[in-house]
């Protein structure tokens, strides 16, 4: 399986959206958004509310990351994915109302997060988890959008120049943890 | 009786946690370059081939292998003939401060986990585990520790009868729990007896053993070596896309416990299994 790499645009257009496969693995090139933990929680009280976001996320890919400090002269430092289960009571609401065209994290997410996914037809990718210097590489511009006062969990625009990542489960529902663990998988 | 200065601990403090995040220990380099070789999955391996790579780039850029740098989690051995010149406490979070502060590392750490949870700024405090040893010396190990896998780690009491297949089933049941969470290939830490804070810390001091390493005793080097094989046959692999490289390492600490206990904790790391170490 040494496939080839597709290089695709963020934020995801219908098509491209529609076209990726779980196993496929991508180079992705122009504008994802950051948002961990703490920017979640602040988005979904918002929504609860009603308030209007401090971000206009429709289209949005987000990247579930908290980079370390950016040396001078660098636009960012370390920023590879952290686990992507933690936002999952956030992300529905996300799916729903702020119709974000796509996520980039690590590890499994809920089943209420599939559903979700499947109805609005969108992707959810995975970065290599640890590898965060490599895929430093590939972030040319960090720019923070809101709540700055969270530090590395501040909402920010990240743009990527092929940014690696595989498709873990795609708009129809498959799920390459599952299909890429069941061969090499020994006992029950 | 031997004086050491507190500014000297700080210094060695501050130096261990910008080595640790920066540069792969040589003995966990070593075992991804192995895992390489014998894993068969082809995606697998090419994942293997990044966290390779993104290793070399950390350490010649100057850059976190992880952008989560950790909890600074420190063992420290005082030998007993030694005097510390100043605050043995105050000199290792000192350290922690300007390690995270001048080695550009991210601060992890709340002052409190519940109700504000507000970021203490400067990664402090540290988690500082002593033990009192004889000579004049200092030993501290750091160990950053993210959240991937500690999250996933787990403290069971077992009973005496649930024996060695329970704990086998524990370690199991552990990691495929964890699954991509934690970052596989991991190095997992498995400490049993004790009581359940010995337990726990007896798996911390497993999974911050040199990765070649084996248990002393015959019978739980075998047992490393039982459950190494076992957690590769769930098929997790690197980042849980399926493969034969689930873990890198399964290393045991035991102590005496209780005619009624048998506790069990797991400690995962993940692949980025980090440790540097400077004797005073």
């Amino acid at each position: 399986m040494s496939q080839q790499k597709i290089k695709i645009t963020a934020p995801f257009s219908r098509e491209t959206a529609e076209k990726l496969r779980a196993g496929d693995q991508v180079l992705i090139s122009g504008t994802i958004i950051a948002a961990r933990d703490a920017a979640h929680k602040r988005l979904a009280k918002a929504l609860a509310k009603g308030e209007q976001l401090p971000v206009d996320l429709e289209q949005a890919v987000i990247y579930y990351v908290g980079p370390s400090p950016a040396r001078p002269g660098f636009p960012v430092g370390s920023a590879g994915p952290t686990t992507s289960g933690r936002m999952d009571s956030y992300t529905p609401a996300l799916i729903e109302h702020c119709r974000i065209s796509g996520m980039i994290g690590k590890g499994y997410r809920s089943q209420a997060v599939a559903d979700a996914m499947k109805k609005a037809k969108i992707p959810y990718l995975a970065a290599t988890g640890g590898a965060g210097a490599l895929i430093a590489d590939s972030i040319k511009k960090y720019t923070v959008l809101a709540y700055g006062d969270l530090g590395t969990e501040a909402i920010a625009a990240m743009e990527v120049v092929d940014f690696p990542a595989i498709v873990a489960i795609d708009c129809l529902g498959n799920n390459f943890y599952e299909t890429g663990q069941a061969p090499y998988r020994t006992i029950g | 009786m031997r004086e050491i200065q507190a500014e000297t601990l700080t210094e060695a403090v501050k130096n261990l946690c910008i080595k640790a995040c920066y540069t792969l220990p040589e003995d966990t380099y070593a075992a991804l370059v192995q895992s390489e070789k014998t894993e068969k999955s082809p995606a697998a391996r090419g994942i293997l081939k990044d966290l390779i790579k993104n290793a070399d780039i950390a350490r010649k850029g100057s850059i976190p292998l992880c952008q989560d740098t950790g909890m600074t989690v420190l063992f420290v051995e005082v030998g007993q003939d030694v005097h510390i010149c100043g605050s043995l406490e105050e000199a290792l979070h000192e350290g922690v401060r300007r390690g995270y502060t001048e080695g550009y590392l991210r601060k992890s750490v709340v002052a409190e986990p519940l109700f504000e949870r507000k970021n203490t700024a400067d990664n402090t405090p540290a988690f500082i585990h002593y033990s009192i040893v004889p000579g004049d010396r200092i030993k501290i190990r750091m160990a950053p520790k993210g959240a991937g896998s500690e999250n996933k780690s787990t403290v069971t009491m077992l009973v005496p009868a649930d024996g060695i297949d329970g704990v086998k089933k524990t370690v199991l049941e552990t990691v495929k729990k964890a699954g991509p969470n934690s970052c596989p290939p991991m190095v997992i830490g498995v400490g049993l007896g004790g009581t359940m804070e010995i337990a726990a810390l007896n798996a911390k001091k497993a999974c911050m053993r040199d990765i070649n390493s084996k248990n002393a005793d015959e019978r739980y080097a075998a047992l490393e070596n039982e459950l190494l094989e076992l957690v590769n046959k769930t098929g997790i692999g690197p980042q849980g896309f399926g493969g034969t490289t689930t873990a890198l390492k399964v290393h045991i600490e035991w102590s005496p416990t209780h005619i009624a206990s048998l506790p069990v904790a797991v400690n995962i790391n993940c692949h980025s299994a980090r440790h540097a170490e400077i004797i005073l």
